[in-house]
């Protein structure tokens, strides 16, 4: 981000935060800063300890162990100072379905002090932010998914929060939607906000300045998307499409070329010391093991291949929305 | 988005504005469900029919048989004053014994009133005549008022009798017999219905308003909307004072109705102040309001927390309040459990503006204890509402 914001103190710091519940450990030794305006995604599957990571940092759930401060405030000491500093948008959705648009607004406007010009001020804001402005006056239990979250998001911000926990905010919502939210994360960021936002949407990643890995309960990795495949996977990857699919998975299995193979839909993609060295070599082994006609191709890294790397060791991940976003990701480059 | 701090406002005005944005939403929601808003108005209309025309202690026409061994037109002449009687109401004339003891065992009467066949005959030889009552006493309360009953018009069938002796002997005076001289006080027409009618007032506002208040927590919980709520800045004495004041509303409205219901259907006699009724009528709802409120905070189900302002409010309001059964007559433990009931403070409130028309002033004592009451509630609500999540 900007050097100003480098400069300032980090927007939130977390050292060493732990959560039990009983004899659960829901979060582990989890550490790490961000900075004011940048965009940081929690990405792991469900139940990896996302959401009660951000519950604990908007005081709405008290660490076991460790500290969190949140603009400067430690959250165990003075939840009530960082309700004030910060918008949140939970992973249910919670506005009310029995009242409309606007009436939604002018609750969570007054909940946060606003009043007369500047609560109209914000409310039109909110309104034209989230497209909403001809849809005041509907109730919410009529809106699309896409337009309830885009309200969410106007209630989250109308008191102008410099933090914003976004905890899974696109689940459930249709992929233009989810487009468009992002940009206007992207805004809110460009404006100085700072945003943790939770998924676990692979491409959505992607879109975010930093992503903090998260699985059962502990932090795997911290990084730019490029840095973290970068650093994970070690290596190079070459895409193998051939048939049959299996002969070839069990062949490069034992291949001492090959680091590392997963299956990726119909292709394999394997891990490599260098690329552009070991594609022939690979082609010609395959064909030893009597894979004929292998057609095999340098691609760039997904953060799905570092996210097998990092934590799946090369089991393929479990939950149904886990790889929605996978595979078409992945730019292919020769 | 500016980011930059504005100047802040004082803490009181931020306060108001979250107060009624809170106050402001529990109205649309109260209004977008019109069910619960009958509801709410509906059930103390119905409660105060059921439980003031259900709950009447007092005994009229009852079943009565006659067995008038004379037949002469004396014995004729104390049945009719029998008939005439609102309490007594004759099923039949029997001619023994045995068809009384038949007839009550059967049900057909309550009483029987036996003339003896010497009645007229000593009336006029000795002046003193004898009349036997034969009672049902297997509900004791029936009995002893029906043969108070009965006496008393024995009795003015005696002093008649007297009357006319007297008129035809030529004495101007005569010597005035030694009579019972009572006085009722604050309920003339010693009618238990203008007894018991405040009191019903009171048990029907403490039960609709534990149930008005006793959702309103858990609801926020089941839609999952109290997440969001809790990461806001609202802190929980305002989220109750907002959530109260609709209900208060409404809770001044089912007051009205009972009181409308009590005066005007019931008759029953109003001789206080209004104001002194106003505020000890809002006093109440606060506790109970309160009271439901609590519930509501302390079970995060709504069904669990409506169900539990059932029963934590029918039992001991309706059998220890002193709204039909009198406390001072209750054994000594049971009396003590009483000063625990909110409604019985209420209870003797109402029935003392009601019926000798007290002040606020003369009330001090059951209005502070309502007043501790209510402090103690909304003080319990506020400690035991849960700020984050478990």
């Amino acid at each position: 981000m900007s050097t100003v914001a480098s400069l300032r103190s980090p927007a939130i710091e977390v050292e060493r935060l732990e959560k039990r519940f009983g004899r659960f450990l829901a979060v582990s030794d989890v550490s790490f800063s961000v900075r004011p305006g940048e965009i940081l995604g929690f990405l792991g599957p469900n139940g990896a300890g996302k959401s009660t990571t951000i519950r604990m940092l908007c005081g709405l759930l008290r660490p076991s162990a460790g500290r969190a401060l949140v603009d400067r405030i430690d959250v165990a000491l003075d939840p009530e100072a960082v309700r004030k500093r910060i918008g949140y948008m939970s992973q249910k959705f919670s506005l009310y379905q029995d009242l409309t648009v606007a009436e939604n607004l002018r609750f969570f406007g007054g909940i946060y002090g606003l009043a007369g010009a500047r609560l109209a001020a914000r409310m039109r804001y909110a309104l034209e932010m989230a497209e909403l402005t001809d849809h005041a006056d509907s109730l919410v239990s009529d809106l699309a998914g896409g337009w309830k979250q885009r309200l969410a998001l106007g209630c989250a911000i109308l008191h102008e929060p410099r933090i914003l926990f976004l905890d899974e905010p696109t689940s459930g919502v249709d992929p233009l939607s989810r487009r468009r939210f992002w940009d206007l994360i992207h805004d809110m960021s460009g404006a100085g906000v700072t945003c943790i936002v939770s998924t676990h949407h692979m491409d959505e990643a992607e879109y975010c300045n930093r992503i903090a890995l998260i699985d059962r309960g502990t932090l795997v990795a911290l990084g730019s998307p490029a840095e973290l495949k970068r650093r994970s996977l070690g290596g190079e990857l070459l895409r193998v499409e051939c048939a049959p699919l299996d002969r070839a998975l069990a062949a490069l299995h034992e291949c001492p070329l090959a680091r590392d193979v997963a299956v990726f839909g119909s292709t394999l993609h394997v891990l490599v010391d260098d690329a552009a060295a070991r594609r022939e070599p690979l082609i010609a082994y395959l064909a030893e093991h009597s894979v004929e006609d292998a057609h095999v191709t340098r691609i760039d890294p997904t953060l799905e291949d570092a996210f097998v790397q990092l934590v799946g060791r090369g089991e393929p991940p479990r939950e149904p929305g886990w790889a929605a976003g996978a595979g078409q990701a992945s730019g292919a480059q020769a | 988005m500016g980011g930059g701090r504005r100047t802040s406002l004082g803490s009181a005005g931020v306060k108001l504005r979250r107060i009624s944005a809170i106050a402001i939403k529990e109205v649309l929601q109260v209004w977008r469900d019109p069910r619960s808003l009958m509801m709410a108005l509906l059930v103390p209309v119905m409660q105060m029919l059921l439980l003031g025309y259900g709950v009447n202690l007092d005994i009229a026409n009852i079943p009565t048989c006659t067995y008038d061994e004379e037949g002469s037109p004396q014995s004729v002449d104390l049945l009719k004053h029998f008939q005439a009687s609102r309490y007594f109401n004759l099923v039949a004339n029997l001619n023994s014994e045995r068809q009384i003891a038949d007839a009550m065992d059967r049900g057909r009467c309550k009483i029987a009133i036996v003339i003896p066949a010497d009645f007229s005959r000593d009336i006029a030889m000795t002046r003193y005549a004898s009349v036997q009552a034969i009672v049902d006493a297997t509900d004791d309360n029936t009995a002893t008022l029906a043969t108070a009953y009965a006496r008393a018009v024995v009795q003015g069938y005696s002093d008649e009798v007297q009357a006319e002796l007297a008129l035809q002997l030529g004495q101007r005076t005569m010597p005035a017999p030694i009579a019972e001289q009572s006085r009722v006080w604050f309920n003339e027409d010693l009618e238990s219905r203008n007894f018991i009618i405040p009191g019903v007032v009171a048990l029907v506002l403490a039960l609709v308003g534990a149930q008005l208040t006793s959702l309103t927590i858990s609801r926020e919980w089941e839609r999952g909307t109290m997440e969001l709520l809790l990461s806001t800045p609202v802190t929980p004495m305002e989220l109750m004072i907002g959530k109260l004041l609709p209900y208060f509303a409404i809770g001044l409205l089912d007051a009205a109705i009972c009181l409308a219901f009590a005066l005007y259907l019931f008759a029953v006699p109003f001789r206080g102040a209004f104001s002194t009724l106003l505020f000890t009528t809002s006093l109440f709802l606060v506790v109970v309001l309160g009271i439901g409120y609590l519930l509501s905070v302390l079970i995060p189900s709504q069904i669990g927390a409506s169900q539990m302002a059932m029963f934590a409010t029918i039992m001991p309001i309706s059998l220890l309040s002193g709204y039909a059964f009198p406390i001072d007559q209750m054994p000594a433990p049971i009396q003590a459990l009483t000063y625990l009931v909110h409604a019985r403070y209420y209870v003797t409130i109402l029935k003392a503006i009601f019926l000798k028309g007290s002040s606020a002033a003369e009330l001090w004592a059951p209005i502070t204890a309502l007043i501790v009451y209510a402090a103690a509630v909304a003080g319990l609500a506020a400690r035991a509402f849960r700020r984050q999540l478990t």
